[in-house]
């Protein structure tokens, strides 16, 4: 029986909506409870109309619904007036009762040409659903699309570097000697942009304010740069400041394991020789 | 004579308890939206992902697999350090440095050994790098933007962790590029203000880099930071599935 056919107290179904909405639920959460709201109250209101529905349900019921409808009423009507449970009894099966195909235990094939679409688990209350507003998109599936480019990569560069390791051997030189400091001495690469800053600040500068404010700062760009836009064309003072910034230190770095030789002096490399060791 | 069936190994009930249903490697895996959802979603390895990715995603010049990259360069160090850690004893006390010892032997008589160390070397200062690369493809493609603030700090950290990790292990050689390195890399350490004393011992486990510096970063590198690490690795994938996956596009 749908909404419209029901019996209901409209009065109640108002009041509640109302007050519902003065509460700040949801229209569709606060729809849902003035309409149930509504159907209680007239039933409340006319018992015997509520004892009727009762043995019109039991009567749909799968093993008394053919057999005998007067029987299954009968009972039902025993708190209610005899004359409603005949009426009721007499009244025509509004709903046919409806048979779902037994599980076959199959995986259901997707139709032909159907949409994809998401199917439903279970029956959760309005309330439980988390609504995300968001368009499903131009998505592809990961297997087989990214996890075989993933792979892809992953081989290209196990190969690479098992060729290169086979051909080049990594550095390892005489035993440690605390007494004999090698010249020039030199940090691992990636310190080697700091060590050139040594050359022109105090070593407190280099070697901890600027490192510091270097990884602060990486840190705090999300919360610094409040752009909104992810178009190259809108960012172009973040790209320009990041870029220079990425430089620097590329610069420094190559300057430092490049062009620094014995007492870490300016060398050309091609002229006196590479001081680097990885 | 009745002709003997092979056992069908998919059909078998050891085949069937080991590969979930959608698995590729199950019988009856089918090419359909369903089955290729399911071979991501029952993987353990693979519902890092979802089960669908936005398409540009997919192209290389968006990523260039350096986050991916930078992961397998981590897998790759942790297997070639387990082996190693097999012929490797972290002691370097007068009269017999045992760790420059042992670094020989692996060179010379260990099985594999020497490609093992190449490979675990040569691949930790590409990690470093793919690691600085990745955070400036996550830059100049704006990922960082909300709701990805937190994550990019996450990668922050993990940048610096990589740093740490790579730094500890130079001086695990004991050979004179390892200790000189070390030496200038922390002296820096000295500097930083009103802690300056606590800082560099705190690091070097004494005044300068001793044998007890070898231990204190073994202990680091091959436990204590990848411990760490990882942690900050989980939150990292875990957080990128929960901003909604791969940014953009652009």
């Amino acid at each position: 029986m749908s909404w419209e056919e029901t019996n209901k107290d409209l009065e109640a179904y108002q009041r509640t909506l109302e007050a519902q909405k003065a509460a700040g639920t949801d229209a569709r959460i606060a729809e849902g409870r003035a309409r149930s709201k509504a159907i209680r109250a007239h039933r409340d209101a006319n018992p015997d109309e509520a004892a009727a529905h009762a043995a019109q349900a039991r009567s749909a019921a799968p093993a008394a619904a053919a057999a005998a409808p007067a029987a299954a009423a009968a009972p039902a009507a025993g708190a209610a007036p005899v004359g409603t449970a005949v009426a009721v009894a007499a009244a025509p099966m509004t709903s046919a009762r409806r048979e779902a195909p037994l599980p076959t235990g199959n995986i259901p094939e997707p139709k032909k040409g159907a949409p994809e679409k998401h199917r439903l688990l279970a029956i959760v209350p309005p309330e439980g659903i988390q609504r995300v507003e968001r368009e499903q998109g131009d998505r592809v599936h990961t297997w087989p699309h990214l996890l075989i480019e993933e792979f892809i990569a992953m081989l290209i560069l196990f190969a690479g570097m098992l060729v290169f390791s086979s051909i080049i051997n990594a550095p390892l030189r005489e035993l440690a000697n605390p007494n004999l400091t090698p010249n020039p001495s030199k940090a691992p690469w990636y310190f080697l942009g700091l060590q050139e800053l040594l050359r022109y600040f105090h070593p407190m500068v280099a070697g901890i304010t600027i490192p510091t404010f270097i990884l602060v700062g990486l840190a705090a760009v999300p919360f610094v740069d409040r752009n909104p836009s992810v178009k190259p064309g809108d960012r172009k003072i973040a790209i320009t400041m990041f870029t220079l910034l990425f430089m620097f230190g590329a610069i420094l770095t190559i300057i430092g394991s490049f062009f620094r030789g014995p007492g870490y002096n300016w060398v050309w490399p091609w002229a006196q020789g590479v001081f680097f060791e990885l | 004579m009745a002709k003997i069936q092979p056992p069908n190994l998919r059909e078998s009930e050891v085949w069937k308890s080991i590969f979930r249903p959608g698995s590729i490697y199950r019988k009856g895996y089918k090419d359909t939206s369903r089955d290729r959802a399911l071979a991501t979603m029952n993987n353990v390895l693979w519902h890092l992902h979802p089960t669908k990715v936005k398409r540009h995603g997919l192209k290389l010049t968006y990523t260039f697999c350096l986050g991916g990259l930078s992961f397998f360069l981590f897998v790759l160090l942790t297997l070639t350090g387990i082996f190693l850690m097999f012929f490797y004893r972290p002691m370097a006390d007068i009269g017999g440095a045992q760790a420059y010892t042992d670094m020989q032997i692996i060179r010379t008589s260990v099985f594999f050994g020497d490609l093992m160390r190449n490979l675990h070397r040569w691949g930790a200062h590409l990690m470093v790098l793919s690691v600085t690369l990745h955070m400036a493809r996550v830059f100049y493609t704006g990922a960082y933007k909300p709701p990805r603030e937190f994550n990019w700090v996450v990668g922050v950290v993990l940048l610096f962790l990589t740093l740490g990790l790579s730094f500890t292990g130079y001086l695990l050689p004991w050979d004179q590029l390892a200790i000189w390195a070390v030496t200038v890399g922390t002296s820096l350490a000295g500097y930083s203000p009103f802690i300056a004393k606590q800082a560099n011992f705190l690091l070097l486990g004494g005044a300068i880099v001793s044998p007890n510096t070898l231990l204190r970063w073994y202990v680091l590198h091959v436990l204590a930071l990848p411990f760490v690490l990882v942690i900050f690795l989980a939150v990292h994938f875990w957080r990128i599935r929960k901003d909604g996956g791969i940014s953009g596009p652009l």
